[in-house]
């Protein structure tokens, strides 16, 4: 037990390590003056240069404003579809249909992106000569193509988070004289609402991250937040990409460290709650 | 049943009568046996000495140690203190895998993805013994327990009775020195497990495999055990034979813990020649009792009485007379088949009787009667602690 | 939840319905794409269904596939895709196993561990990806460190090659492979090896024997969520890769982006499918089982 438990601890480790290294490396040379990683300009650095250099470049804020815009979108719509999708594959039993929508709702997560870039587009065009419907690419259809693997995401947390609470609830509800529409909302919803939370916090990464569905769905005039970040880094290092970098990680660690605080708080609760409980038997 | 000879069974008396069953040396002597987690005492300096072939119960409430203590003899714990011997032999520095000990889990930990076969066979390939040999043993086993049938059959396949018999097969084939048993019939119900306390007694003469059986389970442990300890806060509150402990607990908690028990606080106003003469305020009356416990006047004292040790009759009957008597009024009358339990308000004291339905007592006494309770001096147990 | 059968039926029809507009359809669009042949007009490639006569007739042109299966370049690219993607996911297996096990024997960290495993998915993947350009490079900061420490003296090649290439997509798909792994190790029964060692087994005897065993659905899992995609890997060919040899994903959209050919790329991209159809089933159905054992 306890070789093989140093064994994984240390691999455990490194592949931290590993995995934490090259985030590091980012947000350290941001605030680097010199244009090279190998040169710690000790002069001139720390610097908020590179932040300065990012924010006055035009290109970079409009896409950023179309890669929020379109993530909001996409994810709210893909939340709804999720929980729609979850819902009937988790308590519907069987029906009709139920294994296609099963596949068509975990095949997308491992689809190649190319793949099912190109065949978005190519439905796109299809569609537009067809019905005259979407005019161009842009950020409809960066919408559409995004929500489709989105929702993926979604029906798979919301339906592991169905399969892991108690069928016996919602029968009490009825039972209890609640007709199925009012279960849904006042005993399903409630129950899986952090993982809606967590299905559209996740599509609203992926959709704000995705870079080869959008290369694909995306016009000439709507390049996404990645798509710049792509052709400023195929010509090469751009320390300005570190400074985006960094405010990205830190939104991230900001967000993460504020629900962990609120989660750790929300625990003790009950936790105080289950005492007082257990001291109200005695 | 003869209260009066029961009752001679007193302390010193146990313990003479336990050495002579224990052959010199003990064939497992626990010294000092404690573990601790952080500032929590799970099992606190035990020391304890079992013959070969016995059936040792440990029985015990939940947080009572006796899992931990257990868990220390498998080796899955290492004791904080103490040692074990076994057979001659220092266990408490060996691993788990290689002890001679074997043990069956309340769970079974049955391995899901072999076949009972497969299950049976693991410990006697760890061994690497003969293809042939461990065939033959897997097989005399699995006839043992009457699972020759279900050799391919994986464990979900398996009802719960036919589960408990492969864990016992799987730990038994390894012919250890010792066998542990972890709650060895919580998981089966009330019908399988009277059936199969009986084929493990069996199975345990047939093969003299010492066994340790851990439970929580009064009438298991009663019915498995030559001998039994009672654990209570990490240590062992007493050793003894199943009858010699139901008899005559050593303090209030084995009294309480075993069996239901009525017990009575009192003062002791007058000792000599073997019995006592106890005030008690609840409820209010003087009962005079058999002890031979070194007791002088205005001691506090506890009188246990079992229930069906109390005679039960209606208050105007004359019946035989007996040396205690108290008066009080029936509040519930439970029927139980072979026999009814009584709950009598006596004064502020609910006192708990047995009648056996077979006596006719109860024909003529209902709820809310008057009755009047009596018992022998020599029917309850007097506890200095 | 029964009843109330009009809302069922909105419930089960508008994501089904969606998906099937947005993603199985569009196959059916490459697909019927794959079998025209390019032509110079809008859109570039020649309709299947043309008039004849008055009479509709199918023109089905089999040219994409036959141009795919004879020329030598895209057959080495389809094997070169489907050996970096087996290489890295033995390469994540290895890596993530130990990990996997470690979060899942580490008692009360647990959470704060699979948190720190699924941090890196949260922040850009591109930007990872891009961050191992400034680590891997002639002048970046592992051979500033392999030679200020002496180790070496002149740069090693690292960036645009296998290498590299292995790194960023072990990089991107640990997690992918971690996190399958730990839901499986997660809820093995101590008990069972506590069994095993109280038969006799060794650590490693009860690890090879009831621990591996017992978590080949979280490989499988783990594996195929790293090995599909892999195969189709984009974006860490483009920045991290070789140039002299590029993988199908690339193959595909240089058919689509630069030479405009579109019934090629379709091809392509269904000859892809054709190629992980297999896994794909193989991970629905390992993952289903998964989900019905809980």
């Amino acid at each position: 037990m306890t070789r093989r438990g140093w064994f994984s601890g240390v691999m455990l480790v490194l592949g931290l390590i590993f995995l934490y290294v090259p985030i590091a490396s980012m947000v350290v040379y941001s605030f680097n003056a010199s244009r090279l990683v190998t040169v710690w300009d000790a002069a001139h650095s720390p610097t908020l240069k590179w932040y300065g250099v990012l924010f006055s470049d035009g290109q970079v804020l409009h896409a950023a404003w179309l890669s929020l815009r379109v993530a909001l979108s996409a994810s709210t719509i893909s939340s709804v579809l999720g929980l729609m999708a979850g819902i009937a594959l988790a308590r519907f039993g069987p029906f009709r249909g139920r294994s296609l929508l099963l596949g068509m709702t975990t095949a997308p997560i491992v689809m190649p992106e190319v793949i099912s870039g190109l065949s978005l587009l190519l439905l796109f065009i299809a569609l537009e000569r067809a019905v005259g419907w979407p005019h161009g690419m842009g950020m409809s259809t960066l919408i559409l193509g995004h929500v489709s693997f989105c929702m993926a995401y979604v029906t798979v947390v919301i339906q592991s988070r169905l399969a892991g609470f108690d069928q016996s609830l919602e029968e009490a509800a009825m039972d209890l004289g609640a007709r199925p529409v009012r279960v849904f909302w006042a005993i399903t919803l409630p129950l899986i609402l952090p993982a809606v939370v967590s299905g559209w916090l996740l599509s609203f990464t992926l959709s704000w991250d995705d870079l080869v569905i959008s290369e694909f769905v995306a016009g000439p005039g709507s390049s996404t937040l990645p798509m710049v970040i792509f052709s400023k880094v195929r010509l090469g290092v751009s320390p300005d990409v570190n400074a985006l970098a960094t405010i990205m990680v830190s939104i991230v660690a900001t967000g993460v460290v504020v629900a962990a605080v609120w989660m750790r708080r929300r625990q003790r609760r009950s936790e105080r709650d289950a005492q007082l409980a257990a001291a109200a038997n005695l | 049943m003869d209260g009066v000879q029961d009752r001679d069974l007193t302390v010193p008396m146990v313990e003479s009568r336990s050495q002579e069953a224990i052959p010199e040396p003990a064939y497992l002597r626990l010294e000092g046996l404690s573990k601790r987690f952080g500032e929590f005492v799970a099992v606190d300096a035990v020391s304890l000495e079992i013959a070969r072939g016995e059936i040792f119960c440990l029985l015990g409430g939940s947080g009572s140690g006796k899992t931990t203590l257990l868990r220390m003899l498998a080796g899955f714990e290492r004791p904080s203190a103490g040692r074990i011997w076994l057979d001659g032999q220092d266990l408490s520095a060996v691993a788990p895998h290689d002890r001679p000990v074997n043990m069956m889990f309340q769970s079974y930990a049955l391995f899901p993805h072999m076949s009972v076969e497969k299950n049976v066979a693991f410990g006697l390939e760890q061994e690497r013994l003969p293809r042939q040999e461990i065939r033959a043993r897997v097989a005399e086993m699995l006839e043992i327990v009457q699972m020759s049938r279900y050799t391919g059959r994986r464990p979900h396949q398996l009802s719960g009775g036919q589960r408990q018999r492969v864990a016992l097969a799987r730990a038994l084939v390894k012919r250890p020195k010792l066998l542990l048993l972890d709650e060895p019939l919580a998981a089966l119900d009330r019908k399988l497990r009277e059936r199969t306390q009986f084929e493990l007694l069996n199975i345990q003469q047939r093969l003299g495999v010492t066994f340790i059986v851990v439970t929580h389970d009064q009438d298991e442990a009663m019915t498995l055990a030559t001998r039994m300890g009672v654990m209570d806060h990490g240590r062992i509150v007493q050793v003894g034979a199943p009858a010699q402990i139901y008899e005559s607990p050593a303090n209030r908690f084995v009294a309480d813990f075993i069996g239901s028990v009525n017990l009575i606080e009192g003062r002791v106003t007058e000792a000599g020649s073997g019995t006592v003469l106890i005030r008690s305020e609840a409820p209010a009356c003087a009962i005079r009792a058999v002890c031979t416990l070194p007791c002088t006047i205005d001691d506090t004292v506890w009188v246990a009485l079992r229930p069906e040790r109390i005679q039960l009759q209606q208050a105007q009957h004359e019946g035989a007379a007996v040396e205690n008597g108290l008066s009080g009024r029936v509040r519930d009358i439970a029927y139980m088949g072979d026999v009814s339990i009584c709950l009598v308000e006596a004064g502020a004291t609910l006192m708990r009787v047995t009648v056996p339905n077979s006596s006719g007592v109860l024909a003529h006494i209902a709820r809310h009667d008057e009755v009047r309770l009596g018992w022998n001096a020599s029917a309850p147990v007097v506890l200095l602690k | 939840m029964g009843g109330s059968n009009r809302a069922r039926r909105w419930v089960v029809g508008v994501p089904t319905l969606w998906l099937v507009l947005l993603f199985l359809i569009p196959f059916l669009v490459v697909l019927k794409i794959s079998f025209s042949v390019a032509r110079l007009s809008i859109p570039p490639y020649a309709p299947l269904l043309v008039l004849r006569h008055g009479w509709p007739m199918l023109k089905v042109h089999l040219s994409s596939y036959a141009y795919l299966l004879t020329n030598p370049l895209y057959l080495r690219s389809y094997l070169y895709s489907l050996q970096v993607a087996a290489i890295c996911t033995v390469l994540c297996l290895l890596i993530g196993y130990p990990m996997a096990y470690a979060i899942a024997h580490a008692g009360a960290w647990r959470n704060v561990l699979l948190m720190l495993i699924v941090l890196p998915f949260w922040t850009s993947f591109l930007l990872r990806v891009y961050a191992w350009i400034g680590l891997l490079q002639n002048n970046g900061l592992i051979n500033h460190v392999l030679i200020s420490l002496g180790l070496i003296s002149h740069p090693l090649v690292m960036l645009q090659t296998d290498f590299s290439l292995y790194v960023g997509i072990v990089y991107s798909y640990l997690p992918f492979m971690i996190l399958p792994l730990y839901s499986n190790l997660e809820k093995h029964d101590p008990a069972l090896l506590e069994a095993a060692s109280d038969l006799g087994a060794r650590p490693f005897a009860a690890f090879l024997r009831i621990t591996l065993p017992q978590s080949l659905p979280g490989i499988a899992a783990g594996s195929l969520l790293v090995f599909i995609p892999a195969v189709g890997e984009y974006v860490i060919p483009t920045l991290l890769g070789r140039t002299d040899q590029i993988m199908i994903g690339r193959v595909l959209s240089n058919e689509f982006f630069e030479n405009r050919n579109w019934p090629l790329a379709s091809a392509v991209a269904v000859v892809v499918l054709l190629m992980l159809v297999v896994p794909i089933v193989l991970l629905q159905r390992v993952e289903r089982r998964e989900l019905e054992a809980e």
